[in-house]
């Protein structure tokens, strides 16, 4: 046992210094994100990135152009960033997606007028720097598991930004749920919400808890939290990788700015 | 590719059935899989996937199943049971003389639902109801935990007998995750279909998207690009890596090596942020198609060093984890499973051949690049929990000798060929994922859409050999065993 602990010793700090430094390393250096949308280059009759998009999360005019993206039904899978011929959509490193209103993930050429902000308080100020987490997988593929689990490796250690899983419902201040909800886990779903004290708050961690994702809607398998639980945050990504689910955490206790508006990343 | 046919297909009449089981297991052969799928509306057949010995082509028997009966083969040949419950569960049919014949998957009332117009939301009472020994000694204990398991786990019920220490008998209850994915790939298109198979499982993306694609490929009898093919082993073997990176950090922390467990996490990462500068996804999800890979993959001229230096790393870690004695004491001797019970209950990948069972797809049946690399089956005898990490840890050593053979003969050039699946065809495609043997079986329809997508994870044959290994052992060696089997959850439920 010694000898492990001087091993770890040794090998010095393995912790990067984001996200308190904004330019440290957050890890995700080269993955695609959500696709960009640049301007509108559409041309007439195109309609490709809507059939080619597996979780009909696009939708189009009259004409045949990008008219509408649900983000919350994007899988980042870039199918359709590589069927647009006009530029339209483009492959980008956003991942930040982490929103408080559902409707904020939604894109659309018009931008619709945005919900008013709330300027009150979301969050106890209890919770800001001491946050436990209960995760309950609601039918998961057991990436966004992967990726939760990735959390607690020595990279981002994230018992340093005052955020911990417990075991106990009972002991938690927020239910983080994957997975599109299955009919049989749609109870102890339920339940284990049912046994957490208020103030209680809901994150629905990837595309799957948001909208259902790839496999939303069988006979087995639900739409996600929508209609099931009050949802604080909603966190689309197939599985959002770890330096996004931080970045949704920090969104819930108000120590990061929400990055997406309706549909509309902002630069950092 | 091979001049011998990769898969032989079998007409076999249901009274025949057993009479060539006997002859497939006498002669050292195994049952892969069942499944059902329609060749035509109402009428049913069952294809049983087998593989006779060493060399040889696997087997497709097609049975139909007259008036949706068919006899069970479960009695000798025990991996089959779960395979013939899910198809009375899914497809509505009924196997005549099942050992356990009660519903796995679903409940009773929603028999056959796989084939029924989907109505509404899902409903919670399609959960297959729990069904229990009779225990009869007032003194045995029931101990249910799940499916919401402390820390992030994926969920399943676990159901202990116990009597203080000692677990007299032990069922997974599994199936919560019941996504019911294999029919969203019907009457798609077989071309996108690769993106639905890696969310199949998370942690075995490239492997479900490999052997998809592969299954695609062989309805459409179409060449893949060299480098597509080496490619697809560098990205499979990666996958391999951080996935037993994961298990050593698993097995760490169960056996309270608390710094053990950060170093395998800390590892993982490194081949995860790896993978993502790479493919340009951690999962390396995104890349494959039937055909080939969607796009080319820049393999970086540092990426030799990259994966040297994390080397050195790895085998710095698995030497002390070979030295040290607490973890070895934890080990050793924990966990049991014998050579016979892994072949009857179909255990497979690293389990299987750490209880004796020399098999490994990437040998036996190869495909990608497989064919032209040279790949070594680590093997152990005892079957328990020592001898699983011990193969494991063999497995990363050749995952890194075969990147190490393959790089230098990657070969430039296409990376995707023409790829059209044959209308009212089928294939049948597979992969050894890290936790091992994956097959998918496509059925192509008359318009060249998806008519059938059956997959068969890895975790669905070891979950099924498992409690075996629980049963008659005691409680403080189950979170050590458990983790030392590797067992994922969503590609077993599906």
């Amino acid at each position: 046992m010694s000898l492990w602990t001087l091993r770890g010793l040794r090998s010095g700090q393995a912790t990067t210094d984001w996200p308190q430094k904004a330019d440290g390393d957050h890890g995700q250096h080269g993955t695609l994100g959500m696709p960009r949308i640049t301007a509108e280059h559409c041309g007439d009759e195109c309609r490709r990135c809507a059939q080619t998009c597996p979780t009909q999360a696009i939708a189009l005019d009259t004409r045949g152009h990008l008219a509408e993206l649900d983000y919350g039904r994007c899988i980042a899978c870039q199918l359709c960033v590589e069927a647009c011929p006009s530029g339209t959509l483009q492959s980008s490193e956003a991942w930040a997606f982490g929103v408080r209103e559902r409707a904020d993930l939604e894109w659309s050429l018009e931008p619709r007028p945005l919900a008013s902000q709330q300027l009150a308080a979301h969050i106890e100020k209890s919770f800001r720097g001491s946050l436990h987490i209960r995760h309950v997988d609601a039918g998961s593929c057991n990436g966004c598991e992967s990726e939760l689990q990735a959390l607690n490796n020595p990279f981002y250690n994230l018992h340093r930004l005052g955020v911990f899983f417990t075991a106990s419902p009972r002991a938690a201040d927020l239910l983080l749920v994957t997975g599109s909800v299955t009919a049989a886990m749609q109870e102890p779903l339920l339940a284990t919400w049912q046994a957490m004290p208020e103030p209680r708050r809901v994150l629905a961690c990837g595309t799957c808890a948001v909208s259902g994702g790839v496999c939303g809607g069988t006979y087995a398998s639900g739409n996600g939290l929508h209609g099931i639980l009050p949802v604080d945050i909603w966190l689309p990504g197939c599985p959002p990788n770890p330096a996004a689910i931080i970045e949704a955490l920090l969104l819930l206790l108000e120590r990061k700015p929400q990055r997406v508006h309706g549909g509309r990343p902002h630069e950092r | 590719m091979s001049m011998s046919p990769r898969v032989e297909y079998i007409q076999v009449a249901p009274d025949a059935l057993q009479e060539r089981l006997a002859q497939l297991l006498d002669s050292g052969g195994r049952m892969q899989m069942a499944y059902a799928w329609l060749p035509r509306p109402a009428l049913a057949e069952v294809r049983y996937l087998a593989a006779p010995g060493a060399g040889q082509p696997l087997q497709v028997w097609e049975c139909r199943a007259e008036h949706a009966h068919l006899p069970s083969l479960a009695l000798r040949a025990p991996l089959l049971g779960w395979y013939e419950r899910e198809m009375q569960d899914l497809y509505g049919l009924t196997f005549d003389g099942h050992p356990e014949p009660y519903p796995l998957v679903v409940d009773g009332a929603a028999r056959g639902i796989a084939l029924m117009p989907i109505e509404g939301p899902p409903r919670p009472s399609l959960r297959a109801p729990l069904v229990l020994p009779e225990v009869r000694d007032p003194q045995v204990q029931l101990l249910s935990f799940g499916p919401v398991r402390a820390d992030v786990m994926e969920s399943a019920q676990f159901l202990f007998f116990y009597l203080g220490e000692a677990v007299m008998h032990y069922q997974p209850r599994l199936f919560f995750k019941h996504r019911g994915i294999e029919t969203r790939f019907e009457g798609g298109d077989p071309l996108a279909g690769c993106v639905l198979a890696e969310r199949v499982s998370g942690v075995g993306s490239v492997a479900h998207g490999l052997a998809y694609c592969q299954a695609v490929e062989d309805a459409a009898d179409c060449v893949v690009p060299l480098r597509a093919r080496q490619l697809r082993v560098l990205l499979a073997e990666l996958e391999r890596l951080y996935n037993h990176l994961h298990y050593f950090g698993a097995l760490a922390d169960a056996t309270t090596l608390k710094v053990g467990q950060a170093e395998g996490r800390l590892l993982e990462e490194k081949i995860k942020q790896l993978a993502g500068r790479l493919s340009g996804q951690r999962f390396m999800r995104n890349v494959l198609m039937p055909g080939g890979l969607r796009r080319d993959i820049a393999v970086p001229a540092d990426l030799p060093d990259t994966l040297s230096r994390l080397r050195n790393e790895v085998e710095s870690y698995l030497l002390q984890l070979e030295r040290t004695t607490s973890y070895l004491d934890r080990l050793i001797t924990t966990g049991v499973l014998t050579r016979e019970v892994a072949f009857d209950q179909g255990a497979t990948g690293p389990v299987e051949r750490a209880s004796g069972l020399d098999r490994d797809m990437r040998r036996d049946h190869p495909y990608a690049a497989y064919t032209d690399l040279p790949v070594a089956v680590p093997l152990a005898e005892e079957g328990d929990a020592y001898a699983r990490a011990r193969v494991r840890a063999a497995e990363v050593r050749v995952s890194f000798d075969l990147i190490e053979l393959l790089l230098p003969q990657l070969q430039s050039g296409e990376v995707r060929g023409a790829c059209i699946p044959k209308p009212a065809s089928c294939g049948l495609g597979w992969a050894e994922s890290p936790r091992g043997s994956l097959y998918y079986a496509v059925h192509i329809d008359a318009y060249g859409r998806l008519a059938r997508v059956k997959i068969k994870s890895p975790s669905f044959s070891n979950w099924r050999a498992f409690p075996f290994t629980v049963h008659q052992s005691n409680m403080m060696d189950y979170a050590i065993n458990e983790a030392s089997f590797g067992l994922a959850i969503a590609g077993c439920d599906r």
